[in-house]
């Protein structure tokens, strides 16, 4: 096991217009753990994983990293350059609405060479090369390589997104609600192939999602939240098979049989 | 020889918040301790606790009181209130857990299910299939299944590619919840082979079984959950 931690969040507090998306969120994520966050609509979970992410910047609180290029540092602190450039080369992000994760108006190709390019490949053979064996990965046909994202499926869009992210080798993944909007078999495809990658690739990710079934396959560790504020927390399975807190209770009761 | 899992003090009830905070209290106070080469069956009516008692020994249900500690890498660890990457590198490594339900993994097939937990200790792809043919062979899956998802097998099927996949890692450390529930004749008697073959190669043992004949094979001491708690050291064949 490593000792140190990949990201450390400290008390981080977001609010909009006088009301608490997040409150008072600390904890520490480890190599190679995935970490779901669930939670109903307006639990602050897409509002936490996007202070953690850098995309937003919380009201208090800080959110440490432990990078590849230049040791721990708050994401917060940095430069917007350098922390464009830090996500930009160690982490990815999956957005639930794929449109807003791809360039839409490219090729699928270009949409996963941009990554490569922007960590420094230049040899067109090799990122056309590389875009390809991706594509292959996530299990669209490689003749699709020069066809826009527009004339793909939401779950080849979905899949040429997390291509798109997976492809320089991220140290830590962010993704929100990854299957979100897609029917039940596209989903369940998008499902197996994360938990393969993510188990080959030694990821680490923080996941939100409200569907607890997503949250047993694929996370390692829960964070129930409800109004802003992390209820309950522990395994995936400590927390789904002897839930302690009301609410998430009554979030593992809702679960319909099948 | 010397314990290699020892719980003491285990307290835990459930709180059903929906039913007014109605408190279940199941455990209390129980102590055990099983060393390597032994297999303790827990005894005592339903709704006793056992299955409660195994799966917190696995760090699956959180007691709320006591302390559970186990062998770990040449090391003590204490499992109740540990770091979940703590619990799930003891998972990885000491202590396997079989029960007599399969989570499905979408279309992953039988095969690389059940050699899932090798690989990620390091086994080679290959070594680990072949070991997890075997396994499947000796637990009578027909070959023609291995490589198709265990999501469309009979639900004995599914429980005996549980079973592989909980015997493939040698753990040395093993909890049993009813592994061989519903198994027709010959079935059973691959199970208990196998679970005996690992008593007999030093692991330790905690497990439930209902049926006799099987506890009376693979049970070296009872433990009855409904007396009170010291380690038990009752004989098997004491026990009505």
């Amino acid at each position: 096991m490593t000792d140190a931690p990949l990201l450390q969040a400290r008390d981080v507090t977001k609010h909009f217009a006088g009301r608490v998306a997040c409150r008072e969120v600390t904890f520490e994520l480890w190599p190679g753990e995935v970490l779901g966050i669930v939670g109903e609509s307006g639990s602050g979970k897409t509002t936490l994983l996007n202070c953690l992410a850098g995309r937003m910047t919380p009201d208090a609180g800080s959110v440490a990293y432990a990078s590849a290029s230049s040791g721990v540092v708050d994401i917060h602190g940095l430069s917007e350059a350098r922390r464009r450039l830090l996500t930009r080369t160690e982490w990815g992000f999956v957005n639930q609405d794929a449109r807003e994760g791809l360039r839409m108006g490219v090729s699928a190709g270009a949409n996963i060479g941009e990554r490569l390019m922007a960590i420094g490949a230049r040899h067109y053979g090799d990122i056309r090369g590389v875009a390809a064996d991706w594509l292959d990965r996530v299990e669209i046909e490689p003749d699709r390589l020069d066809d826009r994202p527009t004339t793909f499926s939401g779950g080849m869009r979905q899949r040429l997104q997390i291509a798109r992210n997976l492809v320089s080798n991220p140290r830590l993944v962010f993704m929100d609600e990854p299957t979100g909007g897609l029917d039940v078999s596209v989903q369940a495809r998008i499902l197996d192939l994360l938990r393969g990658l993510v188990t080959n690739l030694n990821l680490s990710a923080v996941l939100v999602t409200h569907d607890l079934g997503v949250a047993r396959l694929l996370t390692h560790r829960l964070m129930v939240m409800q109004g802003g504020r992390v209820v309950e927390d522990g395994l995936t399975d400590q927390v789904l098979d002897d839930p302690r807190h009301a609410y998430t209770q009554m979030l593992v009761s809702s679960i319909l049989p099948v | 020889m010397l314990p290699v899992l020892r719980a003491t003090g285990l307290t835990k009830s459930f709180v059903v918040h929906a039913q007014g905070d109605l408190a279940l209290p199941v455990l209390r106070d129980v102590a055990l301790a099983v060393s390597p080469g032994e297999c303790l069956a827990l005894v005592g009516p339903s709704g006793t606790g056992k299955s409660t008692l195994l799966r917190s020994l696995y760090g699956n249900y959180r007691p709320d009181a006591g302390s559970i500690r186990v062998r770990h890498r040449d090391d003590w660890v204490e499992l109740v209130g540990a770091e979940p990457r703590v619990t799930l590198d003891v998972r990885r490594r000491t202590v396997g857990f079989v029960s007599q339900f399969l989570r499905v993994i979408p279309r992953v097939a039988a095969v690389d299910v059940v050699a899932e937990p090798t690989i990620r200790l390091g086994t080679s792809e290959t070594e680990a299939r072949r070991r997890a043919e075997f396994l499947l062979g000796v637990l009578g899956i027909p070959s023609r299944l291995w490589s198709l998802p265990p999501a469309t097998f009979s639900g004995g099927e599914q429980q005996r590619v549980n079973i592989a996949r909980s015997l493939i890692a040698d753990y040395p450390i093993l909890l049993l919840d009813e592994p061989t529930a519903s198994l027709d004749d010959d079935n059973r008697n691959g199970v208990v082979d196998l679970i005996r073959q690992r008593r007999e190669a030093g692991a330790a043992i905690v497990g439930i079984f209902h049926d006799a004949g099987v506890r009376e094979v693979l049970a070296t001491r009872i433990h009855d959950v409904t007396l009170p708690q010291t380690p038990a050291q009752i004989p098997v064949g004491a026990h009505p």
